[in-house]
């Protein structure tokens, strides 16, 4: 994730008036697959870790051998718990697991177990910002269910044979579902890219989206304006980035259009997004394949979580960044765009939070981090996560612009000398570098008179202007001064002492 | 002496003075099995196997640490899933199958140094009330090889019937182990749901599936039960009786000694002062054959004689438990055998289209007619627009059934009656008509459906075929059931006879 | 209500049963018996009844019981893979799936 505000990406292509070609409404709902990150499986006693070698994560009850029973793991629990907290859900006192019955090889039951009729989360609203203006998207649900394995085809295909890996079946996922209440791609990304800040926020998911960890499906449809009635909607699948789900949604869109204008019907089915030819393309329409025959797993009780269970995770809770947002400009005076990017993840509030109580001047941390830090984050495409300065190094740089031991020029050079070094930068003692670099401000006012003299006396065709009344001339002395302490010298001091020589 | 029809006090007695040992008790068995082969009750013996863990039993026998039940010869149903014998469910499908890992029954009985002898044969997928149902061929009667022994563990209560095992497991979800055991001649009991761990336990219908003991007698099935029931946390429907309203209850591993205790009683001629025996009036209505009637209601007279008040009472959906059974069981089937489809273990077709003509082919001709059936009735009845009308509908009966018990445990102790409407059938009568042998089970899928303990103890012979008297008893209360059941042991000899041909 | 030779195929299809032309009239008729046999439940009044899903829960409230989140297990793929009717490096091989 870069490091700008939550909110929507680059306007709606040419054309398009709010998300859609004029005279059309476009009406999306999001379905979310967060991995909860637990160090368990949801129902079995094996490693959720990614990338192991084929199979040696998947235990008898993952290959559903004969004979083996589930056991919900608490942790998937009480991370839908903290996710119902986090949105201002309702946590449902008693929810059911229910078996959805389908054939497929990377299913190793022939049913997944899901929730179906009483999900654990109920309702809930997550805010979202595009071009400014605020909306509330409202949740249908969450609930918790079970991983499928995964199909491998590299290597197999001359054989006409796939490759089933059963390792991240039975991995917990929390299915987070919308209203159908956004209107463009701009509002379904907003959203998404909320919603994995908040999943991210507190800890329930590890929000890598290469990895699968954070899977998006949307569904669109399409209406003319004004029409009460919704259209039939397609649901996208295999949108592995914030990115492509706004091409995607983009391309359904018009596709569907299309294909109303010219006379046809949109057909309900899933589509998957091919990212190489930016298209989405129909996936399966069997004819049995909506009957998934949901009942409830007679191998599992009903959930019942009480109101003690509910307060004590509420108590563990760390503040949401709504709250901490609301926090920084209340408190620290920071500006809403500025609190709103520190607060963009955990990591980044995090980071501001480490400065800003080691140096105990937040507003100086903030404008450092939504000012140069940003611009280098963004310049290599980094996360604060993998920042080259660590917050402890910046708030010593801080501290010594504060102390002034060095001065803003000498704080950004010795930022930016940092930076270059890359992954060595966390290494670095930043006081011991301001020596090194010899960065330290001269604010002894002998030095700083001896410099002035010197540039006094090799300028005399300044110190005339500036007595004839030129005010820009004393710029341009101070600048002088400046340029010959190496940009060293105090800039307070050299204005004061320049101003009681030449006056 | 004789091992053949011994008790487990008489075999245990045998080991620990020396008459015997382990492997000679083994040995002896496996002889008896072997020279039985055309009763088709064993699926897979293997001497080096049974004989392995008989030495091992020897070796704890000279240690002295030993259990009630240690060098005493058991097998099991072939439902149990074990490490060293195949697990075949009675199936095609699972024809070659070895599991991983021990069913919880398994290993807790060989924990307890119970020597296995193999495993037996029974309806396949545990669904049949006749044992034609097994791929591996049908059961006989020992009492009359022409006849059925009744089902689905009917491998089990023909073997402990012709002196090939002293003990047996089995498992019951409509009536499967009390059935049989009436058929047979034998006595078993289907513990209340939750008591025995169905880990490991191939399911056929999780919320209905129960293990239990089958052997000569209630005092043999209480020591059995004694170590194959418990908590286990690897079944999430497993129950901690100690956490429940019946925790003053004796259970587990207590059974045994409480039925000693209480069996001093029935030398004062009144044994079962104090006891209310209820008869449910559509237990005895028409259907039920005249000669097991009249078996039923002498064996219940003969409680009577000895001091229990008889009390006549209604069970009012008694006929409902039929349809009510035959939703829900095929329901659960479906989709606990959609796990078999040829990709991970089992029965894989050798020519086919295509990937889902693969798990189509292996599954047609991986299940016998009967399982297939079930199969389709339990897709239908969980389908879309079908589920309220029969899986839910079916779901609320079974509350009012269960409601229906607990109304009747209020007048009495223990309810009384047939175990199936007549003796044992000749092979081939009633396979041509699935549904009339669904009939035949009228008697036992009430205790079923509503989780109850149920027994079955021989009461008496008609034409030479053994018939059963059920005892029903409420939640957890198998203690006073299997007293109760030893004391009428103890002033009959029904459960001492044995067939002809086999002492 | 009967079904339909329509509903044969679609349950078959569902529930990937192969039926044989030959026998689909038996099993046809043989589901009709049943479904009319369970006919019988729809005239039962269940107005305000809850379904029994553990029959424990007919006498008192039966709750799940939650596991520690621990990984417990370590890799048996070797037992767990010896049934498969095909596998290459520790996958399961199954004819193509198409996506």
């Amino acid at each position: 994730m870069s490091a700008s505000p939550n909110g929507g990406g680059k306007g709606s292509p040419a054309g398009w008036v709010d998300g859609a070609p004029a005279g059309w409404e476009v009406v999306i709902g999001l379905e979310t697959h967060a991995q909860l990150s637990t160090a368990s499986k949801i129902f079995s006693g094996s490693k959720t870790t990614y990338g192991a070698a084929p199979n040696t994560q998947a235990n008898a009850v993952d290959l559903a051998l004969p004979g083996t029973l589930p056991v919900l793991n608490r942790g998937a629990v009480q991370a839908a718990i903290k996710f119902g907290l986090a949105i201002g859900a309702e946590i449902a006192p008693r929810s059911v697991f229910a078996r959805k019955n389908y054939f497929y090889p990377d299913l190793p039951k022939g049913y997944q177990i899901s929730q179906f009729e009483l999900p654990v989360v109920v309702g809930g609203t997550i805010p979202i910002v595009v071009d400014g203006v605020e909306k509330s998207v409202q949740l249908t649900r969450a609930h918790l269910e079970e991983d499928a394995g995964k199909s491998l085809h590299e290597g197999l295909d001359s054989m006409g044979v796939s490759g089933i890996d059963l390792n991240r079946a039975g991995t917990p996922l929390l299915e987070i579902v919308t209203e159908p209440v956004m209107r463009s791609a701009q509002e379904a990304v907003a959203y998404a890219k909320a919603l994995h800040g908040i999943v991210t926020w507190i800890g329930i998911c590890d929000g890598n989206m290469q990895e699968g960890s954070f899977r998006c499906d949307a569904n669109v449809s399409v209406r003319r304006a004004g029409d009460p009635k919704l259209g039939t909607r397609c649901e996208i699948k295999n949108v592995n980035s914030f990115r492509f789900l706004e091409r995607a949604i983009e391309y359904e869109i018009r596709r569907q259009i299309e294909m109303i204008e010219d006379g046809g019907k949109v057909v309900q089915e899933t589509r998957l997004y091919d990212a190489d030819r930016d298209e989405t393309r129909s996936m399966r329409s069997k004819e049995d394949s909506m009957d998934y025959r949901y009942f409830p797993d007679p191998d599992l009780l009903p959930l019942v979580i009480t109101e003690a269970e509910v307060e004590a995770i509420r108590a563990t809770m760390t503040e949401l960044p709504e709250a901490m947002r609301q926090r920084f400009v209340r408190d620290y005076g920071l500006s809403e765009y500025d609190a709103r990017l520190l607060t963009q993840s955990k990591a980044f509030a995090d980071y501001f939070v480490t400065c800003a109580e080691e140096t105990g001047e937040p507003k100086l941390v903030s404008n450092w981090i939504a000012g140069e830090l940003s611009a280098l984050l963004n310049r290599n495409g980094l996360s604060i996560e993998h920042c080259y300065v660590a917050a402890a190094q910046l708030a010593s740089i801080v501290i010594a612009l504060k102390k002034e031991v060095i001065n803003g020029k000498g704080a950004k050079d010795l930022l930016y000398a940092m930076w270059e070094k890359e992954e060595l930068a966390r290494d670095l003692l930043v006081d011991a570098l301001i020596k090194q670099m010899g960065l330290e401000q001269i604010s002894d006012a002998t030095a700083i008179e001896k410099i002035i003299d010197e540039v006094l006396a090799a300028n005399q065709k300044s110190v005339d202007e500036f007595k004839s009344g030129k005010e820009k001339a004393f710029q341009s002395l101070v600048g002088q001064v400046m340029k010959a302490s190496k940009g060293k010298a105090n800039p307070a001091q050299v204005n004061e002492i320049l101003k009681a020589k030449l006056t | 002496m004789s091992f053949a029809f011994a008790s487990l006090k008489q075999l245990r007695a045998a080991l620990d003075c020396k008459h015997v040992s382990a492997v000679e008790l083994a040995e002896y068995f496996l002889n008896r099995a072997e020279a039985a082969q055309d009763l088709n009750t064993f699926l897979h013996l293997d001497r080096a196997l049974t004989l392995a863990e008989a030495r091992a039993a020897d070796a704890q026998l000279a240690s002295g640490n030993t259990t009630a039940l240690t060098g005493i010869p058991v097998a099991h149903k072939d439902i149990f899933v074990t490490q060293d014998w195949r697990s075949t469910a009675g199936s095609r499908m699972l024809a070659n199958y070895t599991s991983p890992f021990d069913a919880t029954v398994v290993e807790k009985l060989k924990q307890a140094g119970m020597v296995s002898l193999g495993k037996l044969n029974c309806d396949e997928f545990a669904m049949g009330s006749s044992n034609e149902n097994s791929a591996f061929g049908a059961v006989k009667n020992p009492w009359d090889k022409a006849k059925i022994p009744g089902g689905s563990s009917g491998g089990s209560a023909a073997a402990v019937a012709a002196g090939l095992t002293p003990a047996a497991t089995g498992t019951d979800t409509g009536g499967s182990l009390r059935q049989p055991a009436s058929m047979c001649g034998i006595t078993a009991i289907k513990p209340t749901y939750g008591t025995v761990s169905r880990y490991g336990m191939i399911a056929f219908a999780s919320s209905l599936d129960q293990g239990g003991p089958m052997a000569k007698s209630a005092e043999d099935c209480a020591i059995l039960l004694d170590a194959m029931a418990g908590f286990d946390e690897r079944d999430s429907t497993s129950v901690d009786v100690s956490k429940t309203s019946r925790k003053n209850l004796v259970a587990a591993p207590n059974l045994a000694k409480f039925v000693e205790k209480h069996a001093l009683k029935a030398s004062t001629g009144a044994a079962f002062q104090g006891i209310r025996v209820g008869v449910p009036t559509e237990f005895f209505a028409s259907g039920l054959s005249a000669d097991v009637a009249q078996l039923v209601k002498s064996a219940i007279a003969e409680f009577e004689k000895q001091g229990a008040v008889i009390v006549e009472l209604s069970l009012p959906r008694t006929a409902l438990s039929i349809p009510a059974y035959y939703v829900i069981a095929p329901a659960e089937a479906s989709s606990n055998l959609s796990r078999f489809d040829g990709v991970r273990y089992g029965h894989r077709a050798a020519d086919y289209k295509d990937l889902g003509d693969m798990i189509a082919k292996s599954r047609s001709e991986g299940f016998g007619a009967e399982v297939k059936r079930r199969i389709l009735v339990g897709a239908y009845v969980l389908s879309h627009g079908y589920y309220d009308a029969y899986y839910l509908q079916a779901q609320k009966v079974r509350r009012l059934i269960a409601q229906d018990f607990q109304d009747a445990f209020t007048k009495c102790d223990f309810i009384m009656g047939p175990v199936a409407p007549t003796t044992a059938w000749k092979m081939g009568e009633k396979s041509v008509d699935p549904i009339s042998m669904y009939l035949e089970d009228i008697f036992t899928l009430g205790a079923s459906l509503a989780g109850l303990p149920g027994m079955s103890v021989p009461c008496g012979f008609s034409d030479g075929m053994p018939v059963g008297l059920q005892i029903i008893g409420n939640y957890f209360d198998e203690a006073r059931m299997l007293a109760v059941a030893h004391q009428y042991q103890l002033v009959t000899d029904w459960h001492t006879r044995a067939p002809e041909a086999f002492k | 209500m009967p079904l339909t030779p329509e509903d044969i195929r679609r349950l078959s299809l569902l529930a990937r049963i192969e039926i044989a032309p030959a026998v689909a009239p038996q099993i046809h008729a043989q589901l009709n018996g049943l479904f009319n046999l369970v006919a019988q439940l729809q005239a039962v009044d269940t107005k305000g009844i809850e379904p029994l899903c553990h029959p424990i829960a007919a006498i008192e409230e039966m709750t799940l019981r939650l596991r520690d989140d621990v990984a417990t297990e370590t890799d048996q793929r070797d037992a767990n893979m010896k049934n498969a009717p095909q596998q290459e490096n520790g996958l399961f091989l199954v004819p193509r799936v198409l996506e």
